[in-house]
């Protein structure tokens, strides 16, 4: 399992999203993962089954709603890793 | 801003489909001639991407317990199965399926939608947890989110993965329910359902099966996949419809826990819906009759699926993983599955096109199924058109 810091999971997560977007495409915290990246419902399925897989836990979908930036997806994965 | 401007992406995609397309916005049956023929733009059609798995659509008996239904108790029942909805036909049809599933109890819903709605809003509230396929029908989704249950998805058919999950939440020790489908819609492939059934032990989870696309399909008595991979007593529920194999449209769910009677009371998509027309009931109460006295039908369904399945593999299309009479063509490239889709409209054979995000993995479906209806001239008629389409559609593309 991943440590719980902030940034430990803000930069996996970043290189997680990356492989999802061109490469050219700017990441930030407050990057929005639909209206910024243009992220369908596949890919953000997608990118929640590698991100379970990167720290061990298991996203509940009904936490989706609530993630619009990639700092929320951070904070998210935090909270389940502490969980866990 | 409008409230329309949220539709402003659909339109563009619909507008881009139009132009290499344009057939598939205006497919309208004209005239439907039998269960597997229909006159579309004025020409003759074989239906080969409907869900009338053993023919029983256009079956004579069940067309005249229809009209003598509608003749003797009305057109609809105009209530709700709480209210003035419930006829002796419906209570009749419930005991008939719980007899027929071998179970204690059964619920019959308007639609098989309503029927997923209606169970997994629910069966399972707050503090409860349900893990579904990643690959379950949008209506097994809908019902999930309709309830106050925490939701997980687990990968495809992916038993392992489904263990993994269970073993991270079983320290809370929450009443989790797992949902598969007998027979996955898109690809045809069953569910590893003995591996399933023995993980759901293990953890003493609860399990749904919505056997759709499975009841007369599978099992020697056509129960589904839980009869035939013989674990049909350790499975808590089965969802079905009466919208494929039975011709007609409705839902239903069987079980041997008796609570299940009071899902009814409870159940907002059961209890705020009109409930089925005596004409859906009486052909189904009939299709469901013949399904068990014509274990025919299952075989021909199968020899015409496993005609399909051997040619479409022979011309080298990416086929699903198993044989079913659901046979799915798997395309990357848009511009070619509309190609071939056309290309069997051309040939006067009708199967489904199915996008993105309604496939697995993002690829583009040309979705066949066969019924035992199909007659072998009909089923040469769909073999030749995909050989066809095979040979111009390669043939035009650039080299």
């Amino acid at each position: 399992m991943k440590g719980n810091e902030y940034d430990d999971i803000f930069q996996e997560l970043k290189q997680t999203i990356g492989s999802f977007v061109p490469p050219e495409q700017d990441i930030h915290e407050n990057t929005d993962l639909v209206a910024d990246l243009d992220l369908d419902s596949l890919k953000v399925m997608k990118i929640l089954e590698l991100v379970e897989d990167r720290f061990d836990i298991s996203i509940p979908l009904n936490i989706m709603p609530d993630v619009r930036t990639v700092k929320d997806f951070v904070l998210q994965i935090q909270e389940l890793n502490g969980d866990e | 801003m409008t409230i329309f401007d949220k539709f402003q992406q659909l339109a563009e995609a619909r507008k881009e489909m139009e132009q290499c397309c344009n057939h598939f916005f205006n497919i309208v049956m004209q005239k439907i001639v039998s269960g597997t023929e229909a006159i579309v733009d004025g020409r003759p059609m074989i239906l080969a991407g409907s869900n009338n798995y053993l023919g029983l659509s256009f079956d004579a008996d069940c067309i005249e317990a229809a009209c003598d239904a509608a003749r003797k108790e009305g057109t609809g029942t105009t209530g709700s199965r709480m209210a003035n909805g419930t006829f002796s036909g419906h209570v009749a049809l419930e005991r008939e399926l719980a007899e027929f599933f071998i179970c204690q109890e059964a619920i019959v819903f308007s639609t098989g939608y309503v029927a997923n709605l209606a169970m997994l809003s629910t069966l399972m509230g707050a503090g409860e947890i349900i893990l579904l396929d990643a690959d379950c029908h949008a209506s097994i989704y809908d019902g999930c989110r309709m309830g106050g249950a925490e939701i997980h998805r687990f990968r495809h058919n992916d038993v392992q993965n489904l263990e993994k999950r269970l073993r991270r939440l079983e320290k809370r020790n929450a009443n989790v329910l797992i949902v598969v489908e007998g027979l996955y819609s898109m690809l045809g492939d069953r569910a590893p359902l003995a591996d399933i059934v023995s993980v759901k032990e293990k953890y003493g989870a609860y399990l749904l099966v919505d056997e759709a696309h499975s009841l007369g399909v599978l099992g020697a008595n056509g129960r589904g996949l839980a009869e035939e991979t013989g674990v049909a007593s350790s499975v808590d529920f089965v969802v079905g419809t009466f919208s494929k194999s039975l011709g007609a449209i409705g839902g239903f769910c069987v079980s041997n826990h008796p609570e299940l009677n009071l899902v009814r009371y409870a159940s907002r998509p059961y209890v705020f819906t009109a409930s089925s027309s005596p004409s859906v009931i009486a052909s189904t109460r009939k299709a469901l009759e013949i399904m068990q006295t014509r274990p025919d039908l299952q075989q021909r369904l199968w020899d015409n699926a496993d005609r399909l399945y051997k040619k479409l593999q022979e011309l080298d299309f990416a086929t699903g993983p198993e044989l079913s009479p659901i046979i799915a063509v798997q395309l990357e490239d848009k511009d070619e599955a509309f190609a071939l889709w056309s290309g069997l409209i051309e040939q006067g054979v009708y199967v489904n096109l199915v996008f993105p995000p309604a496939t697995p993995d993002g690829s583009y479906l040309l979705r066949s199924s066969v019924s035992a209806g199909h007659t072998p001239e009909q089923m040469d008629r769909i073999c030749q058109a995909f050989t066809v389409v095979k040979e111009t559609t390669t043939s035009a593309k650039p080299v």
